[in-house]
């Protein structure tokens, strides 16, 4: 039971840390999934009076990732009431050359009309659609909901913090008795903090161990699965490879800073 | 005869206001018995502090098995205490661990070998008459048991020097008679120097002894 207590309050603190990391990482991938998913819907229309070199202008413009020429046929059906075979080839002549831009991502608000500019700047191109309404209305709900995803990890991080601050404090004041008498017999430093230094690499291992669990668990949950289908997008959720390590680095890390902490604010009593 | 202490002007002080031994001189041979006594305040227990390096001299020199303490490092002042055995008057037992394994903390200390460190501890705690206790923490034996705890973890790695702070302060005959027997046997059949700070020299002592007292931060051998 003492044991148990000797690590409850680091092991809770790290895993809350892993935890929110964990789920900014798992918001981040969503939503750049989400992003990628809207730029393959998503595209501009360009009008222009000549025909454009597609290749020429993938060139310049680096964000544009195909230009596809758009069919008059529709519109020249629609008009097609007694005119002549030859009247309509002269029509699709004359008519102006519809074009569907795709990008290669999702662009901002600002990167949309950067290259609505760009391509506003070939003299025979006369009208850019951006369907910037619905565009930006799309991203600011797609940043507001990171941006509140990052304020609740970085809050989570903050109180976390705080409290390893707290258990730091209890730690330097339970383990100051004894490196003190262990240094009044010469024990080096290192053999000094020993135990404190195995103490924090077991509880980093356990935070490790039981956010592996927790994650591993929700990540193969139907439940999880079946929201993120019907948002139709499709991410790894935890990589158990990549992710893990970035959890036991982190876990790691941190419990050994603070072990270090106590160490170097370990003074000989007098 | 070897000195193992030399003190050379020495003064003591925990702050610079305040001295509290001032310019003393003395010596004390390899394999001597010493008690140093003196008022309560006097300076007694600094000067112990100051022979395991945890108070260093403002001012003069202090040799203590022939490391000098003033300005000493950090390796240094650790090899000395490898071969320091040291009883306070509040115990300083981990309270975390068996009384095994604060007997121990000397020799892991030192590097001896697990064999020889278990057996070590078991002769130990039949000299100080707790062989029945094993296993068990500090906080579950009382005043006496506790410094006899302490009183072998200070044999435990034959020490070259004795330092005891009030080691018999609070507790009862039986226990004190034991300590004092430990004491003047581990500087009679070991050759082991032996300091002990104390208010009263027992009358019972069987060995030859030297006598320090101190007063008003000047330290006198009484003869």
């Amino acid at each position: 039971m003492k044991s148990f207590k000797n690590h409850i309050s680091l092991v809770i603190a790290l895993v809350s840390i892993l935890f929110s990391l964990q789920i900014f990482t798992i918001v981040d991938r969503s939503i750049n999934a989400y992003k990628e998913n809207l730029a393959k819907n998503y595209s501009l229309v360009v009008v222009s009076q000549k025909t454009l070199q597609p290749k020429e202008l993938t060139n310049k413009i680096t964000a544009l990732s195909s230009v596809e020429q758009l069919s008059p046929d529709g519109i020249i059906k629609k008009l097609n009431t007694g005119i002549s075979k030859k009247n309509i080839e002269l029509l699709k002549i004359t008519l102006p050359k519809f074009y569907k831009f795709k990008l290669k991502r999702y662009p901002t608000p600002a990167e949309l009309q950067k290259i609505k500019k760009e391509l506003l700047a070939y003299p025979y191109i006369t009208k850019v659609e951006t369907f910037s309404n619905t565009h930006d209305t799309t991203y600011k709900l797609l940043l507001l909901f990171k941006n509140v995803i990052s304020v609740l990890a970085i809050s989570i991080l903050l109180v976390t913090i705080l409290l390893i601050f707290k258990e730091l404090r209890i730690w330097q004041f339970k383990h100051n008795e004894r490196m003190n008498i262990m240094g009044l017999f010469g024990a080096p430093t290192w053999l000094r903090s020993a135990v404190l230094f195995r103490l924090s690499i077991v509880d980093a291992f356990i935070a490790f161990a039981v956010s592996f669990v927790i994650f591993s668990y929700f990540s193969s949950s139907p439940w999880v699965k079946e929201q993120f289908a019907n948002i139709g997008i499709s991410i790894v959720i935890f990589d158990r490879v990549y992710d893990s390590m970035i959890m036991l680095g982190v876990s790691m890390t941190v419990s050994i800073l603070l072990a270090s902490f106590i160490v170097l604010g370990h003074k000989e009593e007098v | 005869m070897d000195k193992v202490i030399i003190a050379q002007n020495l003064s003591l002080a925990y702050s610079k206001d305040e001295t509290i031994i001032n310019k003393a001189n003395f010596s004390i041979d390899s394999g001597s018995f010493v008690f140093i006594t003196g008022a309560s305040g006097s300076g007694k227990s600094t000067l112990l502090k100051s022979l395991y390096g945890v108070l260093k001299p403002i001012e003069g020199s202090l040799v203590v098995g022939g490391v000098e303490l003033k300005g000493v490092s950090n390796a240094k002042l650790n090899f000395l205490r490898k071969h320091l055995g040291i009883v306070f008057q509040d115990y300083k037992l981990v309270k975390e661990w068996t009384i095994e394994k604060n007997i121990m903390l000397p020799l892991i200390i030192n590097g001896y070998e697990k064999s020889i460190t278990q057996s070590q501890v078991d002769s130990l705690l039949k000299h100080v008459r707790l062989q029945h206790q094993v296993g068990k923490y500090p906080l579950e034996l009382s005043g006496g048991e506790q410094q006899r705890v302490a009183m072998a973890r200070a044999l435990a790695h034959n020490p070259i020097l004795i330092l005891a702070d009030e080691p018999t302060g609070n507790l009862d005959d039986y226990s004190s008679q034991l300590i004092w027997n430990l004491l003047e046997g581990a500087n009679e059949q070991l050759k082991t120097t032996v300091i002990v700070v104390t208010h009263h020299i027992p009358e019972t002592m069987k060995v030859d002894y030297k006598h320090y007292h101190i007063e008003f931060g000047e330290v006198h051998e009484v003869i």
